[in-house]
């Protein structure tokens, strides 16, 4: 065996047993490395109680109101399969919209309500010019699908929430 | 000598022979990276449609994806060359590793730094601390790391074998980068180009999109072995050749 195979096999063996470590490390912090948690991970009770956490998911359509202040907004956060209610006093991102992502810093209160002391706007990976947006959605309306035409533009990112 | 012969080849990992063949080749790659760039940059900032969700911030992405995609992929080349030249005791392929740090470095920061700029009109936020933005931070701190290690040792030849086992350890971040926004919930959006999946984005904001990264990867080609020639004629300053070359031109 010549030194530089030596020094080859010192290397490679060496970057499998870095490869593994972070495997493990990974693996074993898996949940902390969690930007935000979903609705249902905060049913479930995944999400910590009594201190700050992000919740994300898509703004669930029709659920924005605003109170008369012009800062309040209530909005429903869902990931399709559960949903949270959200309360934040502040100026909203400009991305903020029904039917698309949203992550919201803050505590969840007794009463199941979620009150935000921040909220940012999570936007999808899909690129298009205004005109093909409008005919993609058209499209679907005509033809007759039964889910908003803004949840369906992006359904996998959806679920990927 | 034929060119598909084992010494064709070989005879460019001697920095004399590859000296002359860098300089040559130099002005091809800047003139294309300048050519691509300004195509590139006209195309996305002034021909390209708005986006129908971003409208015109999305145009950040053009400089944003290129420099992010270099910023992993200059990583890469680097810890192969420094790895050839910790097995294989090659001198250019360690010079090489040298000269491409910087360049990878000022994409990273780059891809830090519009992130930052698009992250505020359309998240609500410069930065956050999720998977992606923090291990591509990790990134620049790798190659300042490198830098620096390299640096602070005075041998040249201990300088590279400690650096090369660096760039080596840190390469175990790049599939980190590029995996994070898949195998953790962050704030920032999923890849818009997948090898499994039509692309996510309108032809003609993709072509310009390639059209900026094959500029920068031209760009960092011809910044990469102009340095490099910087390197060969510093580190073989007591050679012959080096000599003659230098006495030849005073």
């Amino acid at each position: 065996m010549k030194t530089r195979h030596k020094r080859l096999a010192f290397v490679v063996a060496g970057l499998g047993a870095l490869s593994l470590i972070a495997y493990l490390i990974f693996n074993a912090f898996q949940g902390n490395l969690l930007y935000f948690f979903s609705p249902s991970d905060v049913v479930a009770k995944k999400a910590p109680i009594e201190k700050s956490f992000r919740l994300g998911g898509l703004v669930e359509v029709g659920s924005l109101k605003r109170e008369d202040d012009g800062l309040t907004a209530h909005f429903t956060v869902t990931d399709n399969v559960q949903r949270i209610n959200v309360t934040y006093k502040g100026i909203l991102p400009d991305l903020f919209k029904e039917g698309k992502g949203v992550v919201a810093q803050g505590k969840l209160e007794h009463d199941g309500m979620f009150r935000a002391s921040e909220v940012l706007a999570k936007h999808d990976e899909n690129y298009m010019p205004p005109e093909v947006a409008a005919s993609l959605k058209s499209a679907q309306n005509g033809a007759k699908s039964p889910a908003p035409a803004a949840n369906t533009v992006n359904t996998e990112g959806g679920r990927k929430l | 000598m034929s060119i598909l012969s084992k010494e064709f080849w070989l005879q460019f990992s001697s920095p004399k022979t590859f000296y002359p063949v860098a300089g040559r080749m130099i002005p091809w790659f800047a003139g294309g990276a300048i050519l691509l760039t300004l195509v590139g940059l006209y195309i996305g900032l002034l021909a390209a449609p708005t986006d129908f969700q971003q409208g015109d911030a999305y145009r950040i992405i053009y400089i944003h994806v290129p420099a992010a995609w270099m910023s992993m992929f200059i990583y890469i080349v680097m810890s192969v060359y420094a790895g050839m030249g910790l097995v294989l005791n090659a001198r250019l392929s360690n010079m090489m590793a040298t000269a491409l740090a910087p360049t990878g470095a000022m994409f990273a920061f780059l891809a830090l730094w519009t992130g930052a700029l698009w992250g505020r009109p359309t998240w609500g936020a410069y930065w956050v601390w999720d998977a992606r933005l923090t291990s591509q931070l990790i990134l620049l701190f790798l190659y300042l790391g490198y830098i620096a290690l390299q640096a602070a040792i005075d041998d040249p030849r201990r300088a590279y074998r400690a650096s090369a086992v660096l760039a080596l350890v840190g390469v175990i971040n790049v599939p980190i980068i590029y995996f994070s926004v898949q195998w953790w919930n962050t704030l920032h959006q999923g890849s818009s180009i997948n090898i499994s999946q039509a692309p996510k984005m309108a032809s003609i904001m993709l072509t310009t999109m390639l059209i900026m990264s094959l500029a920068a990867w031209l760009y960092a080609i011809a910044i990469a072995l102009f340095r490099v020639r910087v390197i060969i004629l510093e580190r073989e300053r007591h050679s012959d050749w080096v000599r003659d070359l230098v006495g030849a031109r005073p």
